[in-house]
């Protein structure tokens, strides 16, 4: 569909504000990234650093008191930001759908899965006996019985549920899914099971996926390409494994360096001194140097800009200026 | 009690206990059993990691310990002491000095409308530590430095929104700290925390543990973090305790299935991708309400046998220090 390497998604200086009574949170701050077509990207930061709020952008459905104040986000060449109403109710679910964090509250607890699956079809053109068809393909398709179509969403578990979110979320087809924290709520051992699946679907059904996380780990794991948010920048982007072997930004260090192995020799690990800033005032110049350790004069004045280290690897750290 | 001396090495040890809960209208006659049989002891000095997947038993069990949940049947052993024999109903004041508890959610256990210096000062008053406020002050000052919270006068004086995830979970510690402990019960204390503040509380736990000899079971669900400062490990599933031991050694060589499938699970990158390690199942956890004989992990595992759907099986040492409960394992053995 898109032989010429154009990206799927291309977004470029999204801002996103939120006006509170305490004053503007800039919670996404000028953030660049594209998005190929089968790529899974992943997005990583901690609470509050903005990533979430890139997802709800991305598909217009951020609220007051978040405002977009500025960028666009190109998806196969069209400006999500600028379309009105009635495109973007046929551009959301057909071209980008998303998948919550918690299953419970995506779905409706008094509605059986069948009629939250097929409303979405319906709602897009779809007739009732192809829905009715498709979504029993779809149950067949994230591994859960179609018999389990007639059940409300507490008769199922946690996996489950989430499984059919996913298959919500898939109903349509779209070229790309965003998925935010789809797994944070479950047990490491369903966790490994929809990962597994979701990977799995990817290759049969070559969507691309933006996967918003705060574990690395995971992220390191599932995707191709990944970059690295803190309070409302992207301070690193590379492909996954290089950015696990070779990660520059004294912040991705940080990360790193707070997830404790299950194998190899026992390390002390220090994590990050500090806390994630507040956003209504953040601090000046590098929004991470109160909490570095190889802050420089400079940092606390000027804010880095984005450096290229090769074709694909970049950061924005001053340590790295020429 | 002959096996005094034996029981005096360990600063708590737990023998078969349970804990059943009734469900079902009108009080019903149906149980969950949400724990079920769980034996562990604690040295002093020493930290235990309870390690399950949700609805395996680790706060249960814990809450049980810190008496703050009535035991089903079982025996708690604190100093060589058997509690429930002494102090069948309601745990005294000396016993909630000595054994402390940290909560889960930093932003649910401090209250809103008081100062952290009244969070601090509360257990100090109760249990008669201080003579006087100059000396309370001190104290609370002196606990704030001791969880790392500088400047400490001006944590002190602050409200619990006014700080952070982390430091709140470090002003939940030095409450916990006030009133000089010698067991912490903590309940996954890092996992509502940004994750690169976790490494920070555990480190402290590591500390106090090194510098107080104080003791710790710390709950999780997470391996990595349950080996990173556990000096033991004991996995939990469906109510029961599977497997424990020395923590290098269950990371090493997992002996029950559902410990070789829960490692499997753990995302870990250093180690390169690891889709097929070892045993795969499918399926989730099962009811706990009224539960079939045997072993509750029979219905997913992948080496099942004929007799795990009838018996539990008791313990099976595997190596020094190192014991599943698993047929695949010769309990004589």
């Amino acid at each position: 569909m898109n032989p010429s390497n154009e990206p799927l998604l291309d977004v470029r200086d999204l801002s996103v504000r939120y006006l509170t009574a305490r004053g503007q949170v800039r919670a996404v701050d000028k953030v660049s990234f594209n998005v190929q077509p089968g790529e899974v990207v992943g997005l990583a930061g901690e609470s509050g650093s903005g990533k979430s709020t890139i997802a709800h952008a991305l598909l217009r459905i951020l609220h007051p008191p978040a405002v977009i104040t500025g960028g666009q986000a190109l998806f196969e060449g069209r400006d999500i930001m600028a379309m009105d109403d009635p495109e973007l109710e046929a551009f959301r679910w057909s071209k980008i759908s998303i998948v919550f964090q918690s299953a419970m509250n995506a779905l409706n607890p008094v509605m059986k899965i069948r009629d939250q699956i097929t409303d979405v079809m319906l709602h897009h053109g779809v007739d009732k006996s192809e829905a009715a068809q498709r979504a029993v393909d779809l149950f067949d398709l994230v591994g859960i019985e179609p018999a389990r179509l007639d059940a409300y969403p507490h008769q199922l578990s946690g996996g489950m549920r989430q499984r059919a979110v996913i298959a919500i979320a898939l109903a349509l087809k779209p070229p790309m899914l965003i998925m935010d924290e789809p797994t944070t709520a479950l047990d490491v051992v369903v966790q490994k099971d929809i990962l597994e699946q979701i990977t799995e679907l990817r290759k049969k059904l070559g969507f691309s996926i933006l996967f918003i996380t705060h574990d690395l780990s995971l992220l390191v794991e599932i995707s191709t390409h990944i970059s690295i948010m803190y309070a409302g920048d992207i301070v690193e982007k590379a492909p996954a494994r290089e950015l696990f072997e070779n990660p520059k930004h004294p912040y991705t260090l940080g990360l790193m360096n707070s997830f404790p192995s299950i194998s190899g020799a026992k390390q002390k690990l220090v994590g990050i001194p500090g806390s994630p800033p507040d956003l209504v005032a953040p601090p000046s110049g590098c929004k991470f140097h109160p909490r570095c350790a190889k802050a420089m004069p400079v940092c606390s004045q000027i804010a880095p800009v984005n450096r290229q280290l090769s074709a694909d690897h970049s950061v924005a750290c001053h340590l790295f200026d020429k | 009690m002959e096996t005094n001396s034996l029981q005096n090495k360990n600063l708590l040890e737990v023998r078969g206990l349970c804990k059943e809960f009734p469900v079902g209208v009108f009080g019903g006659n149906r149980l969950v059993h949400a724990v079920e049989d769980a034996n562990f002891s604690v040295k002093r000095g020493q930290v235990v990691a309870l390690v399950g997947e949700s609805g395996s038993g680790k706060t249960t069990t814990l809450r049980m310990i810190a008496r703050l949940l009535p035991v089903t049947h079982g025996e708690i052993y604190f100093k060589g002491i058997d509690m429930l024999l002494v102090e069948p109903r309601q745990a005294s004041l000396d016993y909630r000095r000595q054994v402390q508890y940290i909560f889960q959610d930093p932003f649910a256990s401090l209250n809103a409308v008081h100062t952290i210096e009244h969070h601090l000062a509360r257990p100090l008053l109760i249990h008669k530590l201080t003579h006087s406020n100059q000396e309370t002050r001190e104290r609370v000052c002196d606990l704030l430095e001791t969880v790392e919270l500088k400047p400490a006068e001006m944590i002190a004086s602050r409200y619990p929104h006014q700080l952070s995830g982390g430091q709140r979970q470090r002003v939940a510690i030095a409450r916990a700290l006030a009133v000089d402990p010698e067991l912490i019960l903590a309940d996954e204390p890092i996992s509502m925390l940004d994750v690169s503040i976790r490494m920070g509380v555990l480190n402290l736990i590591q500390r106090l543990k090194e510098e107080r000899g104080i003791s710790f079971v710390y709950i999780t669900h997470d391996l990595a973090s349950a080996r990173y400062i556990g000096d033991e490990i004991m996995v939990m599933y469906a109510g029961h305790m599977v497997e424990g031991g020395n923590s290098e050694a269950i990371m090493k060589e997992p002996a029950h299935p559902y410990t070789q499938l829960l490692l499997s699970a753990v995302p870990d990158p250093r180690a390169g991708l690891h889709t097929d390690r070892n045993a795969k199942a499918r399926g989730e956890v099962p009811s706990l309400i009224d539960p079939p004989p045997g072993c509750p992990f029979a219905a997913r595992c992948p080496r099942v046998l004929k007799i795990c759907h009838q018996v539990m099986p008791r313990p099976a040492r595997v190596s020094e220090g190192h014991w599943v409960r698993c047929n695949l394992f010769d309990p004589k053995g």
